[in-house]
């Protein structure tokens, strides 16, 4: 059952060959048996699942119907869930119980899907290798040793080492789609706006969205339809209307304009990846689509830029954790600055602290100009370069991470090398569009991953896109070893 | 040296909306501690904050009200610090882009003479939890009931230049608040709070370092503690030293303003504009629906007065002090008939009542309604002015409605002439030398001698006499 | 652009993050490094360029004013590190 799409599981619990409660029981012994070598679920909700499962089973034989309805996933644990631990990998929340649900989790809730356990990722989804969990790091399934990518690093391993039939993320600057790309499997990050933030724990405000990950385009669209759409308590929802993302979806191509930048392809890609990418193209010229080379002239500003955007947010946002309401407190306080000091000095990691402080700086008195501002106004440069390429093409592709996955500590002594691996992701995030990765051809056999670029809420056409090139190739299809 | 000097001040304006500015959670004062702060106001992970239209429209009344620029577009900024009382690490409020821009209202001075005091800005923020500091084993408690509350923070110009000034601009915004029915104005429970800048200068020099002082939470205690600043300030700087740029705190017991060491290090708030809220877009819409909608000023109230009811400029600037008194008086006169009369009663039995009984005008046992019935019976002759007095305070003490009362205790004036003529007859009889005397007397000494009758008539019929007629018949029998 | 040990005390300290006297060094240089990388940001000509603070051109909606939260203190409080009477406790805070 594990290798089965979400389609194809729905099909099977309305035809009645398979309940809820026994396809939940099936991803928790997988789980059972793998999670603890690849650590990528930091809780596991065995009781809460079965009692979802079941349920899920009396909507199905009342008549109810819906794709997700007793489908299994797993939450990036930075979800808020009521009434189960949400520590968004920190220690700083190894002991929150959320008192409510994000908005994501009760939509999915409401479609039936079961909830298997919260994943793993790095902490306050600040890194992209999974290394700086306060859980340890996660294993990549299709090689032991190697990060799974970051932040969602949990969810993407749990994808495509099958101990769930998708998963939830966040992506704030590569965070959906370089795991996706890492671990070979799906993943989209929406338009900002698209998904609504609403018990999401914030790293960068500005940036940060929910998203899919799955094992194909068309399962990412089942999911995605039930996370998306307008939630009027986050007042950065977008009062859009969600097309029917599944309907979409076999859409042909011919005439699709693909924009090529140069500047992804260049210095700093490994040769046998940008290879991938090309086969990957050429799949598309058969389809009918042209491609078209263009230029994203500020992309180089994007590391730079963001390194200011979204420190500066996440040193305010982070200002909650304080240990006075909930969360980490440091013992015996002294004094109300100790109190504060160690509390935070004690419940972060080192990454989380460096990015707080960056923000810090970059905000603070004789500062804000200079780092902040000049950082807003690249912004805007960054999104004309879109802007303008997409007066001229339909979707832009490029390779998602100019490497395949590393080895755990590889990077982890020097935070500004790991901070290239998201070159690629980073502007899409700055712009506010949705962006996706979908795998292709291995390199020694690991996994690469094709980002493809839409305009915004265009996400209906990033999953018709990926979804025809799924139904041509095999590349989304592959399982790690040992985990088929 | 002759010494001038310069005050600014800010004031912080409790909106009396609902429900928080950013969240669902209640306004109401005096709940069980955290009883009324929800997630968002508790600054939970991952919760966010949505805005309430009612502090939108209540902002650009009070700017529309002092005839201010309304920002066709404003925004939300994040003011960043640690404190107990403020859950979130930062404040909500507006840094760069405030919803009120520049504006103005008038104060007038002792001498009568009106000044325009320069209003800088108005925004919007949040207001902050409370910290209690009872012991707790030495711990401080908080509670985030209030936190989140909306405020308009209201920035004067450095324009005044004496406490007295100072206190008449604080009440004049109090008074426009309450009259917009934008903030109750409770000062005791923290509705309206006032900040002062102050500085000294020589006459006409530079602006001098200034000093703010806080806790001052009532127009007395922003007098007397401007007052003792500046005199601080003087005698700092001609002992030779330098005032400092720093927080001070009125203590009203000590009858001093001291330094807020705790608030002494130097704050770098971070402003940047909070990325959870979008930029506040007005269009015209709103304004002209507030300019539509706006209620009577007291200004234009106070003129009114003067024009309609023929009052004197002292009355009704007393009557229309506050939205509560005016409104009292204007229902009042509307059932009496008599604008000057129930003016009188208002500022006389009525404010001496409340007084005394150290009574807010809400908390009346006597309402207007019910005082202008009273004061009904006055203009249509039933009761005489004095007869009135014991009416009132038997309204005052819960006895019923005036004509309850009247009827109850029999008050009702004697107007049937053959009646009054019988006790004027017994009276005159009664006083033979005093009747041979006034009509001995002089013209001019008449009308003072003839109060002797009138009184012992009146005493007679136990005040119940109609007094005019009285008159007539003596007069008659002279 | 680099930091000195004293600029990364007071950061620390705005942030109210304990920085021991053993880390300070490495976060010193980890922070210069990573303002080093950031510094690319002043090759580029933002003369005349808006700064953009929301990817999308939204304005903020409004909400109506009504009370729809009801009294939770029992589960938030649940959660707390320290609270009695219903109030959360902190170290006495000195006025």
């Amino acid at each position: 059952m594990h290798n089965n799409t979400i389609l194809e599981l729905a099909h099977g619990l309305r035809g009645g060959e398979f309940t809820s409660v026994e396809l939940t029981r099936a991803y928790l012994d997988r789980i059972a048996s793998h999670n603890p070598a690849l650590n990528c679920l930091i809780s596991v909700c065995e009781e809460g699942a079965l009692q979802e499962a079941e349920l899920a089973d009396r909507r199905i034989r009342a008549g109810d119907d819906g794709p997700l309805l007793g489908i299994p996933i797993v939450h990036k644990d930075i979800f808020c869930t009521d009434g189960v631990k949400t520590s968004c990998g920190s220690r700083m929340l190894d002991n929150f119980t959320a008192p409510y649900d994000a908005h994501v989790v009760s939509q999915l809730k409401q479609a039936g899907a079961v909830m298997l356990g919260k994943a793993n990722m790095d902490e306050f989804a600040m890194g992209s290798s999974n290394e700086n969990s306060f859980y340890g790091p996660v294993h990549n399934p299709w090689k032991a040793g190697s990060v799974p990518g970051g932040s969602s690093g949990g969810s993407a391993a749990a994808v495509a080492a099958r101990l769930c039939a998708a998963a939830t993320g966040t992506d704030t600057g590569g965070s959906i789609r370089q795991p996706a790309a890492f671990c070979g499997i799906t993943g989209l990050k929406p338009t900002y706006g698209r998904v609504s933030r609403y018990g999401m724990i914030a790293f960068a405000s500005s940036l940060d969205q929910g998203g899919p990950m799955a094992r194909s385009a068309e399962d990412a669209a089942a999911l995605l339809q039930a996370m998306a759409g307008f939630d009027s308590r986050d007042s950065t929802s977008a009062e859009q209307p969600v097309p029917d993302y599944l309907s979409a979806l076999n859409d042909d191509l011919k005439g699709l304009r693909i924009g090529v930048p140069k500047e992804y392809l260049g210095e700093g890609l490994d040769a046998a990846i940008a290879e991938s990418i090309q086969l990957a193209l050429d799949e598309y010229v058969r389809l009918g689509a042209e491609l078209v080379e263009i230029s994203l002239p500020n992309t180089h500003l994007g590391i730079p830029t963001y390194y200011v955007v979204a420190p500066a947010e996440c040193s305010s946002n982070l200002s909650r954790f304080d240990g006075v309401r909930y969360g980490y407190r440091c013992s015996d306080p002294k004094d109300l600055e100790d109190l504060y000091k160690r509390s935070r000095g004690e419940g972060f990691g080192a990454e989380v602290k460096r990015r707080i402080m960056i923000g810090t700086y970059a905000l603070s008195a004789g500062y804000y100009d200079a780092y902040y501002l000049k950082a807003q106004k690249i912004r805007h440069l960054i999104s004309d370069d879109f802007r303008a390429a997409f007066e001229q093409v339909d979707v832009i592709m490029g390779p998602t991470a100019p490497s395949t996955a590393f080895a755990i500590g590889e990077k982890a002594d020097d935070p500004v090398n790991m901070y290239l691996s998201d070159i690629y992701t980073i502007a899409v995030n700055l712009a506010g569009l949705p962006g996706m990765s979908i795998p292709v051809r291995p390199v020694n056999d690991m996994p690469v991953g094709l980002q493809l670029i839409g305009n915004y809420f265009q996400e209906a056409r990033l999953l018709n896109v990926a979804h025809q090139l799924q139904q041509v190739t095999n590349w989304h299809g592959a399982a790690p070893a040992g985990f088929e | 040296m002759q010494w001038e000097t310069v005050i600014g001040l800010e004031i912080h304006a409790q909106l009396a909306t609902r429900s928080k500015i950013f969240s669902g959670a209640s306004t109401a004062f005096g709940a069980a501690p955290n009883s009324q702060a929800c997630n968002i106001d508790l600054g939970m992970p991952g919760v966010l904050p949505v805005l309430n239209q009612e502090a939108v429209r209540m902002a650009v009344t009070f700017g529309v009200a002092i005839n201010a620029e309304i920002a066709p577009r404003s925004v939300f900024a994040r003011k960043n610090y640690f404190y107990p009382d403020l859950p979130k690490g930062y404040q909500i409020s507006q840094f760069e882009l405030p919803i009120v821009g520049k504006g103005v209202v008038e104060i007038e001075l002792d001498d009568g003479t009106l000044k325009p005091v320069g209003v800088t800005r108005a925004h919007l923020e949040e207001d902050a939890g409370k910290s209690l500091h009872e012991d707790f084993h030495g711990m401080t408690g908080v509670d985030l009931n209030r936190a989140g509350t909306p405020l308009l923070e209201i920035v004067s110009e450095p324009d005044m230049r004496s406490a007295r000034e100072a206190v008449a601009y604080a009440k004049k915004i109090h008074q426009i608040v309450q009259y917009l029915g934008i903030c109750d104005g409770n000062m005791q429970e923290g509705s309206f709070r006032c900040d002062a800048n102050v500085s000294v200068r020589p006459q006409g020099g530079p602006l001098g370092t200034r000093a703010e002082l806080k806790n001052l939470n009532s127009f007395r205690f922003l007098e007397r503690a401007i007052n003792i600043e500046v005199e601080r300030q003087i005698d700092l700087i001609e002992a030779g030293g330098t005032v400092v740029q720093e927080t001070r705190l009125y203590d009203a017991d000590r009858d001093e303003t001291r330094s807020m060491r705790s608030k002494e290090e130097a704050n770098d708030y971070r402003y940047f504009p909070d990325p959870d809220l979008l930029p506040v877009e007005l269009d015209g819409g709103l304004i002209e629906s507030v300019r539509a909608a706006m209620p009577e000023l007291p200004d234009a109230r106070r003129h009114r007065f003067e024009r309609d009811y023929a009052l004197s400029p002292y009355d009704a600037s007393v009557l229309t002090a506050s939205k509560g008194l005016a409104d009292y008086f204007e229902q009042a006169t509307k059932v009496a008939g008599d604008a000057k009369l129930a003016a009188n009663w208002v500022m006389g039995e009525l404010s001496g009542a409340l007084n005394k009984a150290g009574m807010s005008l809400d908390a009346s046992p006597v309402s207007a309604q019910a005082l202008g019935g009273m004061l009904l019976r006055i203009v249509d002759n039933t009761i005489s002015g004095k007869i009135a007095k014991q009416v009132f305070e038997a309204m005052w003490a819960g006895e019923g409605s005036a004509d309850q009362i009247i009827d109850a205790r029999g008050l009702k004036q004697i107007t049937d002439s053959g009646a009054i003529e019988a006790v004027v007859d017994e009276v005159l009889e009664a006083n033979p030398e005093q009747v041979s005397n006034y009509r001995k007397a002089d013209e001019k000494k008449r009308p003072k001698m003839l109060g002797f009758f009138v009184g012992q008539v009146m005493k007679q019929s136990k005040g119940k006499a109609n007094p005019q007629q009285v008159n007539e018949l003596l007069l008659k029998k002279l | 652009m680099s930091l000195e040990r004293s600029d990364v005390e007071k950061i620390a300290h705005l942030a109210r993050l304990a920085v021991s006297e053993d880390e300070l060094d490495a976060v010193t240089s980890d922070l210069s490094n990573i303002l080093h990388l950031v510094a690319q940001m002043d090759a580029a000509d933002t003369a005349g360029v808006e700064p953009m603070a929301h990817p999308l051109h939204m304005a903020q909606r409004l909400r109506p004013d009504e009370v729809s939260e009801t009294d939770q203190r029992e589960k938030f409080q649940a959660i707390a590190p320290l609270t009695e009477d219903g109030l959360y406790l902190v170290p006495r805070v000195i006025e």
